[in-house]
């Protein structure tokens, strides 16, 4: 498996060599010089998965193979390798992002055509899939944050890749802020666990060794351990990368970025490395601090809720998505919230793996989808588009495909995995599986209201009608499509499990029928709302005006951190800790070299110089001691 | 005569050769001819330390060498050099070769200013390598003086002001200094000034508890500890690029070095126990310095605030008293050296070219000067500890070592330190955001040229320093480490 590093390494030369060369470059050799590279990165990962699930199963379960060399040394138990770790989750993650970077590299060839900056752009498409290999292969938790950043940055760039554009500056800007604070979280939590258990290698962590945290035992905080405090923390760092409430206050502000670096990095990839990462330590959690799980679970759950009710009202359509996509990895994490560790118990684990990679499949071609239609119109407003379906054929039917596919309609893919998630959720509790159907059906109508919104509906008048994106575009559409369609039925119980177990999916009809019957109704809601030009909406948003305004205001959730930011960080700590260096500390440095000039001052009159004065000091001098010896 | 005191003789060298110079052709050539010499004396240093220490030489100073300078005193010319030292001694010298290419278009006076640049140089080698208590001293002060002129003759704004605040501020701290060198001198029962055998001597505990306050602030005031820091933002928006570059790069870090070398070596009993004065206070310097950057809207204020910030981390993981954490101090310094002098480097440049360095009147300068752009955008990830580049090794190394220490205040303190992540990202990132992006904010900055050779050099030889290091930190850091064993050994109580 050792070829398993080229996977990774390639990305990263074509990263140098366009970040160094690339101006040298035509710009369309760049764009196939990239794909070329992603190409390659992505058949070996195909080959790297074949060969691993078919070979790498010992005793019914896969065995992790792993290779690493030192980069840095801390202490005589701490150091920092890089190296690669190959195991189910890590396979299935090399597959999905270098498919989907494959896509958006293919798809940004037409999509960016004519751009400035175009070299620049491949360079940090390969850089952030460098970055996002590096971070899924990841041998210890040191590894994993390093690549993490790294992630972080990539997503920074391509955000503020328009960067004469003030609010795509300034929504990069938050990105990286906000995912920074969360990092924080990531980096303290590294810190505690590293230092009781003295490791940060992910096999010795997962091992299920128990003694490794004996270390630990009793030591608590608040009346939790410090290891389920250590593990909150981490799960902080994810939260902040996977958007989760109340960090995802950047992705939608994500969305300034080109479109298909949306699909790619705030869709398919990068958003659910917080899942990635709570799936990585998974027995951690689960044997060390089963009640942050539960937290995980409610974080997840409010935090899909929540989106779902504003996509519901928003008008942009990639911001649409964008809630879409943090409702859907709350479901992720809902999944491993409420999942078990072994056997049966393990479904939660096994399904937020799957919908994990379905979602990457249709949530890229819904962005992608988005991105071909944008490139029609030239606008993101739901109000420039309607009736598009004559014009945009392909994009309408591998859209369509998505929409079901989210909306959890059999057999496309996401019927599936989501429905195994609410089937894990159901058996660990009654209401959050009630409330995760729920969510669903709000899925199920807000998807279909889009599709409605943007193919159907009132036709707007353009000035030449829109034309079907080119070739490379619609290529990676209908393939994504067609991944959608197919990937349903994949047992994918046999590959990825928490145990690294074979696990045997059977579907729970009832729950399948009840959400399957949910999201009918709900498209069928849409259907009727917004498939004809109709006024019940804006009726409807008129009599819930207080509820309309504050989705669509995302429940003010923006203007809360811009308060703090903004008031109380810059106008309430910073400006008087710059006020009080410059005027106290600095006052006081300036007050000692006052007073040495008035002292100066005022002594230097005894240096005038002038000899009658001198004369007359002395002889006053010499009457007043005198006069002092006389009388005492 | 050991090739030790090349790295003095050159500087005096190329003072001399500066001083027979007759036009500006023969004093850049003199400049950059002894500044590469200095590089490659520095490179080759370091392959022949690697070389000794591989082939088994367990001494703790290498190549060291001493000679009587004044028998009364037992003051020697004594030098030599261990892990630490020879990674300041390539550090110093990289700066001071970006520094002659940084100030190749000097506007007057070009002789005088290379003249005191190169006796700054002299004095900051001089340091490095010295190992007597006395001569490090005096190449302290010769390091000292020159900076007043740099800043007082070719600086701008108010740098007469800047010029004597900073002198002063730095005599007093080694006015301290001088009283603690004393102090040890006498007290030590030794009557020796050479570091070595002081080590080995034992400092009365008494005696230790007020000579290592005097000594620690003494450097400490150079190191920028709070609240003996504000020189720092008034020096640095005065001095001309090159000065801006070696005082933040090399100078401060004479600061750290002497904290770590005399007051932590020689008197690690009151290191121990004072200890927690100074974490208070460097833990506030982190913190109140980035929180003072984010406001500030002078460019070189920015940094200067971030410089406190970044030195007082130094201080503070060298308080920690373990190997990590003083070996992150060491990479610390290195690296913020490196970056902050390609920062001072790139905000010259961008000075010189728009006449401002008011983040409010600047926007839009990527799109102008894309390689200017490029080159700031590489010092601010490298500031904000992006992993890859020199600040995420140091960083890291400190936070993980500092956390080591058994004691719950020191890690509470580490916490606390670890948040200037998040604030180092707002302020960098506001000023990325201001000066770069965005639309252009003044129609006559679009006839702006971009770098020329020797700025492309300064900022490129910085760059590859600072990605060297990010990349492959192993074998600095187990230099580092290598000499921090005896140090510790001593230091542990």
């Amino acid at each position: 498996m050792e070829y398993t590093f080229i996977i990774v390494l390639l990305p990263f030369l074509s990263f140098l060599f366009l970040g160094l060369a690339g101006k040298k470059l035509a710009p369309r050799v760049a764009g196939y010089v990239g794909t070329a590279v992603l190409a390659i990165s992505a058949a070996l990962s195909y080959l790297a998965a074949w060969q691993y699930f078919t070979t790498a199963k010992v005793g019914g379960v896969f065995k992790p193979w792993s290779m690493d060399f030192r980069w840095l040394n801390f202490t005589k138990d701490l150091h920092i390798d890089l190296g690669m770790l190959i195991d189910p989750i890590a396979v299935m993650m090399l597959v999905v992002i270098t498919t989907v970077s494959l896509m958006v590299h293919l798809y940004s060839i037409g999509y960016m055509h004519g751009e400035r900056g175009f070299q620049r752009y491949y360079a940090f498409l390969s850089l952030f899939t460098f970055s996002m290999l590096g971070l899924v292969v990841a041998t210890n938790i040191f590894q994993m944050y390093i690549f993490w950043e790294l992630v972080g940055v990539s997503s920074y760039l391509l955000i503020g890749f328009y960067y004469t554009k003030p609010e795509a500056v300034a929504a990069s800007k938050k990105a990286f802020i906000v995912t920074r604070f969360a990092d924080l979280g990531f980096l303290v939590g590294i810190l505690l666990l590293s230092f009781y258990t003295g490791t940060f290698s992910f096999e010795r962590l997962t091992s299920g060794d128990a003694s490794l945290f004996n270390e630990a035992g009793g030591v608590t905080f608040m009346g939790c351990s410090v290891i389920g405090w250590a593990l909150a923390l981490i799960f902080i760092g994810g939260a902040g990368k996977s958007a989760m409430f109340p960090l995802h206050v950047w992705l939608p502000d994500a969305m300034e970025g080109p479109t298909p670096v949306s699909a790619l990095i705030h869709a398919a990839t990068m958003v659910v490395a917080g899942v990635y990462l709570v799936a990585r330590l998974f027995p951690v959690y689960y044997l060390e601090a089963p009640d942050v799980l539960v937290l995980i679970a409610i974080v997840g759950a409010v935090t899909s809720l929540y989106a779902a009710v504003v996509a519901c009202v928003q008008t942009d359509i990639k911001r649409v998505l964008a809630f879409s996509t943090i409702s859907q990895i709350g479901f992720m994490m809902v999944g491993l919230g409420v999942s078990g560790l072994e056997g049966h118990e393990g479904l939660g684990y096994m399904a937020s793996m799957f919908h994990l990679f379905t979602h990457a499949m249709f949530k890229a071609l819904l962005f992608l989808g988005a991105g071909a239609i944008i490139h029609a119109v030239h606008s993101n407003e739901m109000g420039h588009m309607g009736g598009l379906r004559k014009y945009l054929p392909v994009t309408r039917f591998t859209f369509l495909i998505a929409c079901l596919a989210i909306a959890g309609i059999p057999p496309f893919s996401g019927f599936f995995s989501k429905d195994e998630i609410l089937a894990a959720t159901f058996h660990f509790s009654p209401l959050l599986g009630a409330v995760m159907s729920f969510t669903a059906g709000l899925t199920a109508f807000y998807m279909f209201r889009l599709y409605y919104r943007i193919f159907w509906n009132k036709e707007t008048r353009h000035d030449h009608a829109p034309h079907e994106a080119p070739r490379s575009m619609t290529i990676p559409l209908v393939f994504l499509a067609f991944v959608t369609l197919v990937a349903g039925p994949i047992p994918f119980g046999k590959f990825v499990t928490s145990d690294r177990a074979e696990y045997l999916i059977h579907l729970d009809w009832t729950v399948a029928g009840a959400s399957v019957a949910i999201a009918l109704v709900a498209i069928a809601l849409a259907t009727l709302l917004y498939r004809k030009e109709s006024a019940i909406p804006d009726r409807l948003a008129t009599s819930f005006k207080g509820l309309y305004t504050a989705a669509y205001k995302r429940f003010y959730l923006d203007e809360l951190y811009l308060f703090v930011t903004k008031k109380i960080i810059f106008n309430g700590i910073s400006r008087p800790i710059a006020w009080f260096d410059r005027h106290v500390v600095d006052g006081t440095m300036n007050g000692f070299a006052t007073l040495s000039q008035r002292v100066s001052c005022a002594i230097r009159g005894f240096q005038s110089g002038q000899v009658q004065q001198y004369v007359m000091v002395i002889l006053l001098g010499t009457l007043f001691i005198t006069v002092l010896v006389l009388f005492i | 005569m050991n090739f030790l005191s090349l790295f003095v003789l050159i500087p005096v060298l190329m003072m001399g050769g500066l001083f027979l110079a007759k036009n500006l052709k023969q004093i850049r050539l003199v400049a950059t001819a002894g500044a590469s010499l200095l590089l490659a004396l520095a490179v080759g240093l370091v392959v022949a330390y690697l070389g000794e220490r591989a082939a088994g030489n367990h001494e703790e100073m290498l190549f060291a060498a001493k000679c009587l300078w004044y028998a009364p005193l037992n003051i020697y010319y004594a030098v030599g050099v261990d892990g630490i030292s020879v990674a300041m001694l390539l550090l110093s010298a990289i700066i001071v070769f970006t520094g002659v290419f940084a100030s190749w278009k000097m506007e007057f006076l070009e002789k005088e200013f290379f003249l005191w640049f190169c006796l700054l140089a002299t004095g900051v080698f001089g340091f490095f390598i010295s190992l007597d208590l006395f001569t490090m001293f005096m190449y302290y002060e010769i390091a000292l003086i020159p900076m007043y002129l740099l800043i007082g003759v070719w600086g701008s704004g108010r740098k007469e002001y800047s010029a004597m605040k900073l002198t002063l501020m730095l005599m007093a701290g080694s006015a301290l200094l001088l009283l603690g060198i004393l102090g040890i001198y006498f007290l030590s029962g030794e009557s020796s000034m050479n570091l070595l055998e002081l080590a080995k001597a034992h400092i009365p505990t008494q005696a230790q508890y007020w000579i290592f306050p005097l000594v620690f602030v003494g450097f400490g005031v150079l190191g920028a500890l709070f609240p003996f820091h504000t020189w720092s933002p008034d020096g640095h928006a005065s001095a001309p690029t090159a000065v801006s570059m070696l005082h933040a790069g090399v100078l401060m870090k004479l600061g750290g070095y002497g904290c770590f070398r005399v007051a932590i070596y020689l008197m690690p009993e009151a290191a121990n126990h004072l200890a927690w004065i100074f974490i208070i206070l460097t833990g506030i310097s982190v913190i109140y310095g980035a929180y003072s950057a984010i406001v500030q809207t002078d460019l070189k204020y920015i940094n200067a605030y971030s410089s406190v910030s970044h030195c007082g981390l130094v201080l503070f993981a060298i308080l920690m008293l373990n190997q990590t954490a003083m070996n992150g101090a060491i990479l610390q310094m290195l690296s913020h050296g490196l970056m902050t002098a390609l920062f001072f480097a790139l905000i010259g440049m961008i000075y010189g070219r728009t006449h401002t360095r008011d983040i409010r009147e600047l926007g839009g300068l990527m799109k102008i000067m894309p390689f200017l752009g490029v080159c700031y955008v590489i010092a601010g990830l490298a500031s904000l500890g992006l992993p890859g580049l020199s600040g995420f090794v140091a960083e890291m190394t400190v936070f993980v070592g500092a956390f080591q220490h058994t004691d719950t205040f020191h890690r509470v303190f580490t916490i606390l330190a670890c948040t200037s992540i998040v604030i180092t990202a707002v302020y960098i990132l506001r000023v990325v955001g201001k000066i770069l992006y965005g639309p252009v904010t003044d129609k006559h900055y679009l006839a702006l040229t971009d770098a020329n050779w020797y700025e492309r050099t300064s900022t490129v030889v910085l760059i590859l320093a600072i990605a060297g290091i990010g990349l492959a930190p192993l074998w600095l850091s187990d230099m580092i480490n290598g000499s921090l064993l005896p140090i510790i050994q001593h230091v542990k109580l």
